[in-house]
């Protein structure tokens, strides 16, 4: 991990390059955070992989309801050769939930995103194929948001059968 | 004959460097979602000419039954078991990941016992994991007697968690702080046999695998994958470990006492289905030796944290004093709070980087879990290992792969 003055000479580098690219820094129980500004997500990450950081970890998404912007994209990244974890984060409201996809930078994170979307809504501009990926493909809603209800979802039985979502109302 | 022109000649008849033109036809083969050798309830679109594989496409979430949402509605000491039942078969590591995480968040210090109590239950899974891999990568290959063999070995590990715990299965072992119970008088005894067992087992087990001349043909040089490749598809794991790369969070960044013990990481040269068998295998050796340090100079002392906001006194306290009464109580009814922060805690489980990401508001139910599972990452790499080989190997490939789709969909 890089520490938390590791941390800030990061951002800082990634200012210099381009001053609207970093939103500010967490460092909390050992693990730095770099608050990318949304549209330039990709930038910033292209710039950590060619400093070194050229694994992508995990890439998930965080509802934070009831703070806007709610829905948070995470990226942890990892230098092998250093052994250094760093994670950005960026956050994007639910009215605009775009942000550019990074599959052209890791092939890898071509299934975690398409969860990120079928869970959160979080839509990957410029990802080859977005579909839902856990939830069956015609399903509705965002099931991982937090005013998604826990056990929202009916049990089918037989009685309820046709009901149930993609059959005709 | 030997295999490379076996090889040779079967690759003088293949229609693989011939490209799709009118007179061959691609044919949409879809394998699962119930398929024995699917390894749960994965689907197969495969795109075939002939017997050659020409595109796959993997379709999951068939055993998708959000876990990380019920997560979310427990408080958690409760998610524990949860989080389990992830990835069925390595579920001491989906314990030690969340609590790890959830530990980091708190600040709470594990104490040594605790620490090398984990490790021997979680180098007893990944043998445990390492045998149902075996086991049923060889039925996938024909070879019966081997699942037989490999289950035997399981069934003992088994025996050995039911001794520590109480159950066979998701023992909710691990809790926040440390582990539920110190090990019961003859565990050390019983879990000695095994380990003097377990080499001379694992021997068999290579004698069978290896001499078999079938097995060494259907796995020599079939659906290799670059390192570079596999890193770029986040593979990490065996599988990573198979091309060459060492990489093993165990020595990289140290967890739970990993740093006190004397192992070596296995690792392949060409990264095809026999590097995958031949490091999964070698690491039961590394396992065992793992164990029988940790057992060698398991530390006295207590077995969980006695920060008493985290965990459970004692239940002889509860008689006496009113103090224990009220933390009991306190612990049973709402759980413990914690400190708003998000952290992600990566671990080396037997597939690979097992990470579990938290984040905490304050309350005492967390406000996401999300686990980084390295099944669902590994099996992004099984189509570009696949393509253009038979779909025998395909076969053979999602054995060597090992995914663990309870794992993949949560």
């Amino acid at each position: 991990m890089p520490d938390a003055t590791g941390l800030e000479l990061t951002a800082q580098a990634l200012r210099e390059a381009n001053a609207d690219s970093v939103l500010g820094t967490v460092f909390f129980r050992g693990r730095a955070v770099i608050i990318a500004n949304p549209p330039h997500v990709h930038e910033v990450l292209e710039r950590l992989k060619a400093q070194g950081y050229t694994f992508l970890a995990s890439l998930h998404g965080v509802d934070y309801y009831p703070e806007e912007p709610r829905l948070g994209v995470l990226y942890e990244l990892l230098d092998m050769k250093q052994v250094d974890r760093i994670s950005v984060k960026a956050r994007v409201h639910t009215e605009a939930p775009q942000i550019s996809s990074v599959v052209d930078l890791w092939p890898g994170a071509d299934h975690p995103e398409r969860e990120v979307y079928d869970m959160f809504g979080v839509e990957f501009e410029g990802h080859p194929d977005l579909r839902r990926i856990l939830m069956p493909e015609d399903y509705e809603g965002f099931p991982q948001r937090r005013d998604f209800p826990v056990g929202g979802e009916p049990v089918l039985f037989t009685y309820n059968e046709e009901k149930s979502y993609g059959k005709a109302q | 004959m030997t295999s490379t022109d076996y090889r040779a000649r079967e690759e003088s008849i293949t229609l693989s460097t011939e490209p799709v033109g009118e007179s061959h036809e691609l044919l949409s083969l879809n394998m699962g979602p119930h398929h024995p050798a699917t390894h749960g309830v994965l689907r197969l679109l495969v795109t075939l000419e002939g017997e050659i594989v020409r595109d796959l496409k993997p379709i999951i979430g068939y055993v998708h039954t959000g876990i990380e949402k019920t997560c979310e509605d427990k408080s958690y000491w409760k998610v524990i078991p949860c989080v389990e039942r992830m990835d069925y078969v390595s579920y001491y590591f989906n314990a030690m990941a969340f609590c790890g995480a959830v530990e980091t968040l708190l600040g709470v210090e594990v104490p040594p016992r605790a620490q090398y109590l984990r490790v021997i239950h979680l180098e007893l899974n990944r043998i445990a994991s390492h045998m149902v891999w075996l086991g049923t990568g060889a039925l996938d290959l024909g070879a019966v007697s081997m699942f037989w063999y490999c289950f035997r070995e399981r069934e003992n590990i088994l025996d050995l968690f039911e001794m520590s715990s109480g159950q066979r299965m998701h023992t909710r072992y691990f809790q926040v702080g440390g582990v539920f119970e110190d090990i019961p008088t003859g565990f050390a005894a019983k879990l000695r046999t095994f380990l003097d067992r377990m080499p001379a087992r694992a021997d068999q087990f290579a004698d069978l695998m290896e001499k078999n001349e079938i097995v060494l043909r259907r796995l020599r040089g079939v659906c290799p994958l670059d390192e570079e490749t596999l890193l770029g598809l986040g593979v990490t794991g065996p599988l990573l470990r198979a091309a060459g790369n060492p990489w093993d969070l165990r020595k990289a960044q140290p967890y739970s006492s990993y740093d006190h013990f004397d192992f070596k990481i296995p690792i392949g040269t060409v990264g095809d289905n026999y590097d995958r068998f031949r490091v999964r295998h070698a690491e039961l050796y590394e396992s065992v030796k793992i164990i029988e340090q940790a057992l060698e100079g398991l530390p006295e002392g207590e077995h969980i944290t006695s920060d008493r906001k985290v965990a459970l006194p004692p239940r002889h306290e509860l008689a006496t004093s009113m103090e224990a009464l009220i933390h009991h109580f306190k612990l049973v009814t709402e759980g413990f709070r914690v400190p708003p922060g998000e952290v992600y805690y990566p671990i080396e489980g037997p597939r690979g980087e097992l990470g579990c990401f938290v984040r905490a508001d304050g309350s005492a139910k967390p406000a996401r879990v999300h686990m980084r599972d390295p099944s669902f990452s590994n099996l992004m790499a099984f189509a570009p290992m696949v393509k253009d080989g038979y779909i025998a190997d395909l076969i053979a490939t999602i054995a060597m792969l090992d995914p663990i789709l309870g794992g993949i969909d949560r």
